[in-house]
């Protein structure tokens, strides 16, 4: 590992943080047929096959609905490929790898038995594992589908029709908003401090540069939420928020909301 | 995995989808919201119209500093949640509002965490965190100077011990899941680990990465605060620019401004005392205790009840102990009783005006000398 990497590391995150937004804001705007619902309907939509995937108990349920995901995804023009990377591979390293030991320690009929090593696999440590990397594709996928198709104000639009109080949709707006100011300013400090930095850092060193960045972004940001108060001020906010919902239904709305509600339903009863 | 994933915070803390059981879920959202119900009260109590644009950018730098790769002893690096030093700058429930923002946008926006789960990765790490890193914070750096050096220490206990109470919480989450969410045959539904294999393996990795990360930034920032910009240190009084900048201070000014009005009204209104005939009921002394025509008129005032034939031992007593400056309403030296009446309420009011405004003054001095130990 270079002595700079944590300088490196960081930059590329943001980088990355960067562009998966632009590609959410893009795919949001493309003719897909689930952007053509209500935002409502696609955020409850989702919600709630999120939900049934959770409350479902068998395998099978979870796979159809894992299916319904990936046709929702087609639906929205969502690249299968991208899913696949940014999901599929993603959750796979992650909680495949949490679930590798329970088909061992899980406690039931032994299924397989290793020769030497008298390590011993059971039924139901195969079936819980699947059954927690299966869940969590999933949720995973049906949750990306919605971040990818959705543009974020109607996200939180939707959500304030949920009956969301006004100041927390006003602040998940106002935050959205100023990650993106402030991932640049702390972009630009970390790559100049890179094009400052000759030698090697210490240990020390590389900590303080952190701490420092941080300190200097902190007082950065509360000198920008003055800034932000004195600007909302000036256009006579008054501790009041008020937020446009202009959002009409339209028949296929309708139509939509009831497919994906009769498929939570169908999957929750059949997977019980 | 890591590289592709934008947002690399403490990625098991983060509880996806899918590990816990809807019911756990369910419970986990009643506490979050309850802990947010409270938080969004007391922060409009303290900062009123300011709380909005303060906590939205906060929680914007708390997202971006859990971005952050904090180089760690021994080469490796971690990423801190930064609910220690969110509980330092704004105190517990500032904190709880920007972290739980800062994740729901996670959870929403990037699709990082699970949205069932939000409730309870939001209980673990806003909640927890935050209580946890602010009354270790406030019992280590005690009343210590803020640019000592326990105050650094204190912050880096604070984080360490947060982001470890997170990590126990979570860990404690998922290690009933096996016990209490089963089929018939044994297999566990959700997360499928027991608490005795759950809690050590949750908790090495906190003890050692996690928890050292948010020890440095923590530690580390407060050192750089102490240095750079102190304000910061003060806690929620420190952010709130003096009084008359903000809208919320024409609250309570405007309420005095109306109990001001309501005494100059009382002030115009103490000439109708020369109109009131007899003296005020209670209000007498000896000597018209004694006087016959004032007698009768105790008499009637009190319901035809028989007045005592002579003065009660107690008021006899105590009636030379104190001689006010103005008997009887007026200075002995001015003859028209009217004007001495009307010079003594003025006197009166004035007195108790400027009684009054001394007080304030004080306090304002007291509460300016604690603000800036």
């Amino acid at each position: 590992m270079s002595r700079h990497s944590f300088l490196e590391s960081t930059i590329q995150g943001f980088t990355r943080a960067v562009s998966k937004a632009l590609q959410a804001d893009h795919a949001a705007s493309q003719p897909g047929l689930l952007q053509r619902l209500d935002p409502r309907v696609r955020v409850i939509g989702i919600l709630t096959l999120v939900v049934s995937v959770v409350i479902c108990r068998r395998l099978a349920a979870i796979a159809a609905i894992l299916l319904v995901a990936i046709a929702i995804a087609v639906a929205a023009r969502v690249s299968l490929a991208s899913l696949a990377k940014r999901v599929w591979l993603v959750v796979l390293g992650f909680t495949a790898v949490i679930a590798l030991p329970a088909l061992f320690i899980t406690p039931g009929e032994p299924l397989f038995t290793a020769p030497v090593l008298h390590l011993s696999i059971s039924v139901q440590g195969v079936r819980t594992a699947v059954l927690l990397v299966l869940r969590v594709e999933t949720a995973a996928t049906l949750t990306t589908v919605l971040v990818l198709s959705t543009a974020w104000t109607h996200i939180l639009k939707a959500l304030r029709s949920l009956h969301l109080p006004a100041e927390v949709v006003t602040m998940l707006a106002m935050t959205h908003r100023y990650v993106f100011l402030l991932i640049e300013t702390a972009n630009q400090m970390f790559e100049s401090r890179k094009s400052r930095t000759v030698g090697v850092l210490s240990g020390s060193g590389r900590r303080k540069t952190t701490a420092r960045t941080a300190g200097v972004l902190l007082s950065k940001s509360i000198e920008l939420s003055q800034e932000v108060y004195l600007a909302m001020l000036s256009r006579g906010f008054r501790g009041e928020v008020r937020l446009l919902t202009d959002f009409r239904l339209k028949p296929r709305d309708y139509v939509g909301l009831t497919a994906f509600l009769f498929t939570g339903c169908l999957a929750v009863w059949m997977g019980r | 995995m890591e590289e592709e994933n934008p947002v690399e915070i403490d990625e098991i803390m983060h509880i996806p989808d899918g590990y816990l059981s809807p019911s756990t879920c369910a419970t986990l959202y009643l506490f979050a919201a309850t802990g947010w119900h409270a938080a969004l009260k007391r922060i409009k109590q303290l900062l009123a119209t300011r709380a909005i644009p303060l906590i939205s950018v906060f929680a914007a730098f708390s997202f971006v500093v859990m971005m952050f790769n904090v180089p760690l002893p021994g080469g490796t690096t971690g990423h801190a949640v930064g609910v220690g030093v969110a509980a330092i700058v704004l105190g517990p429930w500032g904190s709880i509002l920007a972290i739980s923002i800062a994740l729901a946008i996670q959870a929403l926006f990037f699709g990082d965490g699970g949205i069932t789960t939000l409730g309870a990765n939001c209980f673990n790490m806003a909640i927890v965190g935050s209580f946890t890193a602010y009354v270790v914070y406030r019992t280590i750096a005690a009343n210590s100077n803020l640019k000592s050096r326990q105050r650094v220490l204190a912050a880096a206990v604070a984080g360490y011990v947060a982001i470890n109470a997170a990590a126990l919480v979570t860990a404690v989450e998922l290690g009933v899941q096996p016990m209490l969410f089963h089929d018939a045959s044994g297999t566990p539904l959700y997360a499928p680990y027991p608490l005795h294999v759950a809690i050590p393996a949750m908790m090495i990795g906190h003890l050692t990465f996690a928890g050292l990360a948010e020890a440095v930034i923590s530690a580390g920032m407060v050192s750089y605060l102490q240095r750079t910009d102190l304000g910061l240190l003060r806690g929620v009084s420190g952010l709130v620019p003096p009084p008359g900048t903000i809208i919320a201070g024409a609250g309570p000014e405007r309420s005095q401004g109306r109990l001001w009005r309501a005494v100059a009204l009382l002030m115009l209104f103490t000439p109708l005392g020369i109109l009131a005939a007899g003296t005020a009921w209670g209000d007498w002394s000896s000597a018209d205790l004694m006087n016959p025509h004032t007698r009768e008129q105790i008499a009637a005032a009190s319901g035809n009840h028989a007045l005592p034939s002579s003065v009660p031992v107690g008021i006899e007593k105590l009636s030379n102990l104190w001689t006010a400056p103005f008997p009887g309403y007026a200075p002995r030296f001015i003859r028209n009783p009217v004007f001495g009446y009307l010079l003594s309420a003025m006197f009166g009011v004035g007195f108790l005006v400027l009684a009054s405004l001394l007080a304030r003054a004080l306090g304002r001095k007291w509460q300016g000398g604690s603000l800036r130990s």
